[in-house]
């Protein structure tokens, strides 16, 4: 039997990216949130993210990677086409990443013009990026209606990051601030309800491909069970968020890795929708292999240090201040 | 100039523009790591407090040293793709497991480990932190390794052939240690060194200008100015072997370099002249007899290849003569200032005299302007090729529109020029106030 090469590098690409938006997600959903918190709450709020940030980012240098190594005419098309939101989401990711560090060596307005950064490149880059799903999910078609639909799907990105950022918060902070976060989760809730009902609705209208793929009978039986199972997860944060500290975050990752997989199911096999499938796009079989067996070894050392990092930072955040 | 060769210029303006940023703060990390290493490993051992504090100072510089490293990196991910689509398609299957690699074995190493290395001081044993920092250090040598790797494979391909077509590596070892490969990771990784250095005694030394009491700004300007006395001949070493190595490789380079246009035995050297590529000729030239055919050919009468065996595909000569005279400067410059340094500080106790002081404070940057003439050297002296004999640069641009590439492009050279000045200012005034105990 030979390895189907493309179709796991796929998979792999599909697994970083999941990793990317629940991981960077939270990071920037947190950053969304910072002008509803008092100044010492930022503190903590930015205490809870900032060893892990950094490392987070980098599953998108990886997904990014993926695309670029395993399908190379597929990267070229796809940025090209998302040229500008993809300069959009850069200097975001930019303004975020470099606040991190300004922010606690600045005074005064210079402090508040950070904070304000902070909040503003994570906003950028959170639309960005859904922006950018909207754009590849209807093949990047010219026209106001694609465009609209574009905008929609940016802003339920930026309701669910807020929700991932939320009940992150509640995870990881205690007393008023973490009161506040259940109550930000809420909102963030109905966001992502509103946004996940108009995606899945829309979808099937603007793409032909998508339509057949979902409601072919007797296919549309057993793939129901997505939409259904999102809904259970939705439930599930609705009902633990008064009163647990961990299930809304664990529910919220469970949203978001249900809805990839119904955009990936709806995509698949295809990288460039009704343009390119996996396997034209693939590199040669050579480079990919190299490749794999570089990732084998490394990706199980790669989630043993991840996983002694989160270890190091378990627990509430405590209000101490930065080390450095 | 036609609508093609414009969004070409500005593909190349906004590339070169990204990467000669980025270097900037690789430049400075890959070696300050181990500096930290060193003030760490000096507290563990004597368990003196101010260790600690010059440690926990140069921490907040590095922190905010690898955030603008991170931050422009990602972009640069990007753009490989969006500005050079025809790259990818070509030499894809040689770039990017290179690429790849570098991802998965550094990136995610110094990204992680960093964390631990600035919040977890209290959360873990002094070993493991310890351990944090040195993981930091490998990554970014890691990521120096692979990257220069697959840059050097660009300027002289080595391992590879084709497939129905199609390039792909034949031999890995023969495309990661191709013929340019050591020279320029040692010439890169000292210019790393010489960077963080005088940096190092650069900050310091500025402290001391307002602060002569400051012990632990004393004992720094001290670390900086011995690694810079030792680097800097070995820089010098071997930055002639790398373009020893170079005339063998890439003639029309050197011949560039050294503004050779024709080909003829008992070269001079060219100290200074006004090169004009329209008139193929140098102006106002200040020449050594003979010199460039024994430095180059270790014999006063050889001959040397000029620009004329290569016309017209060679690269522009004017940059590549001033970005390479730039840089030797420099290193001439540093040498003195490091050796005088060091005979000043060779005693515990001594301290610099104030002219000395200033000439250090004036040295900070110094390892960036040659760092950057440096890989102006490097890159324009490959033109017009992209991979050597390969792939044309012009031939890798890609489809995006003028109106984008511009607007991108005034997009990145805002926040670069603000994320630029904020950053020397905020480090100069970290520095400026000293470390606390
Ligand atoms: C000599 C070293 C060197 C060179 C020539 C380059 N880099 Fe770099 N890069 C590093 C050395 C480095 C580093 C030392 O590993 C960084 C800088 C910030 C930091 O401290 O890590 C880094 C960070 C960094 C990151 C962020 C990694 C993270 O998330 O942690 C990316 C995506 C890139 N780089 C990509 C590139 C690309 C595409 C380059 C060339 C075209 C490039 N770098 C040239
Ligand atoms: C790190 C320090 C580096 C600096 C400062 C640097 C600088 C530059 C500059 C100034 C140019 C424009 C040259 C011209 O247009 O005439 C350029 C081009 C380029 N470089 Fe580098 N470079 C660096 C490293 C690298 C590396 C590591 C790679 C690839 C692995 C790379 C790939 C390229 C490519 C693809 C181009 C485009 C061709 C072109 O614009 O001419 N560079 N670089
Ligand atoms: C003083 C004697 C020096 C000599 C003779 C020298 C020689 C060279 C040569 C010939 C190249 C081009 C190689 C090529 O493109 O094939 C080069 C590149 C470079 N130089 Fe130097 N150099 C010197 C000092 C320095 C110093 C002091 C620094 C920095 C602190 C530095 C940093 C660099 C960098 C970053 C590059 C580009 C990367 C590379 O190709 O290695 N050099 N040098």
């Amino acid at each position: 039997m030979t390895l189907d090469l493309p179709l796991v590098f796929a998979l792999l690409m599909g697994a970083a990216i999941l990793a990317y938006v629940v991981l960077d997600g939270y990071d920037l959903g947190v950053g969304m949130l910072m002008p509803g918190a008092s100044a010492a709450e930022q503190d903590v709020m930015v205490a809870s993210i900032g060893p892990f940030w950094d490392a987070n980012e980098t599953w998108l240098v990886l997904g990014v990677g993926i695309l670029l190594v395993a399908f190379p005419a597929a990267h070229g098309w796809i940025l090209g086409a998302l040229y500008l939101p993809v300069a959009g989401m850069l200097i975001g990711l930019m303004l975020r990443g470099v606040a991190f560090e300004f922010r606690v060596k600045a005074e005064g307005w210079h402090r508040e013009l950070w904070n304000w950064l902070f909040w503003f490149g994570s906003f950028v880059a959170s639309f960005a990026q859904g922006f950018m799903l909207g754009r590849y999910l209807t093949a990047f078609q010219p026209g106001w209606a694609y465009f609209l639909f574009a905008l929609l799907v940016g802003a339920a990105l930026c309701g669910g990051y807020v929700l991932l950022g939320a009940t992150w918060l509640v995870l990881r902070t205690e007393g008023e601030l973490q009161r506040r976060a259940r109550a930000w989760a809420r909102w963030g809730l109905g966001w992502v309800a509103l946004g996940v009902a108009l995606v899945s609705l829309a979808t099937p209208l603007v793409s032909e491909a998508v339509r057949e793929k979902w409601f072919a009978w007797p296919r549309i039986l057993y793939m129901s069970a997505l939409p259904l199972a999102t809904l259970a997860a939705w439930l599930w944060v609705w009902r633990s968020l008064d009163r647990s500290d961990g299930k809304p975050f664990a529910g919220t990752v469970a949203i978001f890795a249900l809805a990839f997989g119904g955009l990936a199911y709806s995509v698949f096999p295809y990288v460039v929708l009704g343009g390119m499938t996996i396997w034209q796009a693939a590199a040669h079989p050579s480079a990919l292999m190299v490749v794999l067996v570089g990732a084998a070894i490394v990706l199980p050392v790669l989630v043993g240090y991840t996983a002694f990092a989160y270890r190091v930072f378990r627990g509430k955040v405590r209000t101490e201040r930065y080390e450095h | 100039m036609t609508e093609a060769s414009e969004a070409l210029l500005l593909a190349r303006t906004q590339f070169g523009l990204n990467i000669a940023f980025h270097i900037l703060f690789p430049a400075i990390n890959v070696a300050l790591a181990w500096f930290l290493v060193y003030f760490r490993v000096r507290h563990l051992r004597s368990g003196d407090p101010q260790w600690l504090a010059t440690y926990k100072l140069w921490v907040r510089i590095f922190a905010l040293t690898f955030a603008m490293g991170v931050v422009s990196g990602i972009t640069m991910s990007f753009q490989f793709g969006t500005n050079w689509p025809g790259y990818m398609l070509k030499v894809g299957n040689i770039a990017g497991p290179l690429l790849a690699y570098e991802v998965l074995t550094a990136f995610f190493l110094e990204a992680t480990f960093l964390g631990v290395m600035l919040f977890g001081m209290n959360r873990v044993s002094p070993r493991v932190h310890l351990l944090a920092t040195v993981m930091v250090g490998v990554g970014t040598a890691l990521s120096a390794f692979w990257i220069l790797a697959l840059n050097s494979w660009m300027q002289t391909p080595a391992g590879h052939g084709y497939d129905a077509g199609q390039l792909i590596a034949e031999d890995w070892l023969q495309v990661i240690f191709n013929p340019s490969f050591p020279y320029r990771l040692v010439h890169m990784l000292l210019a790393s060194g010489l960077t963080a250095a005088f940096l190092v005694a650069g900050l310091s030394a500025w402290r001391l200008l307002r602060a002569p009491q400051d012990a632990g700004a004393a004992r720094t300007l001290r670390s900086g100015a011995f690694v810079a006395a030792v680097l800097t001949p070995l820089q010098i070493v071997a930055g002639d072997l790398h373009g020893l190595n170079t005339l063998e490789h890439q003639p029309a380079k050197i011949a560039a370099v050294e503004a050779i246009w024709h080909t003829q035995k008992g070269v001079p050297l060219v100290l200074f002249a006004i090169p004009d590529d329209a008139r193929r000729r140098n102006d106002f030239a200040i020449e050594v007899p003979k010199l460039a055919s024994l430095i180059l050919r270790h014999d006063a009468e050889a001959e040397l290849q000029g620009l004329d065996r290569f016309a017209p595909e060679h690269p522009p000569v004017a940059p590549l003569f001033f970005a390479f005279r730039g840089m030797v400067a420099i290193g001439v410059l540093m040498l003195a200032l490091a050796w005088t340094a060091a005979w000043c500080l060779r005693r515990r106790a001594a301290v610099l005299p104030r002219p000395l002081l200033w000439g250090f404070a004036a040295f900070t940057f110094s390892g960036w302007i040659a760092t950057l003439c440096g890989w102006l050297v490097t890159e324009i002296g490959r033109q017009p090729w992209l991979v050597t004999g390969i792939l044309r640069t012009a031939e890798a641009a890609g489809g995006v529109r003028e109106a984008s590439l511009g607007a991108s492009l005034t997009g990145y050279l805002l926040v670069y020029a603000v994320m630029l000045l904020a950053y020397m200012v905020v480090i100069t005034h970290i520095a400026g106030e000293g470390a606390k105990a």
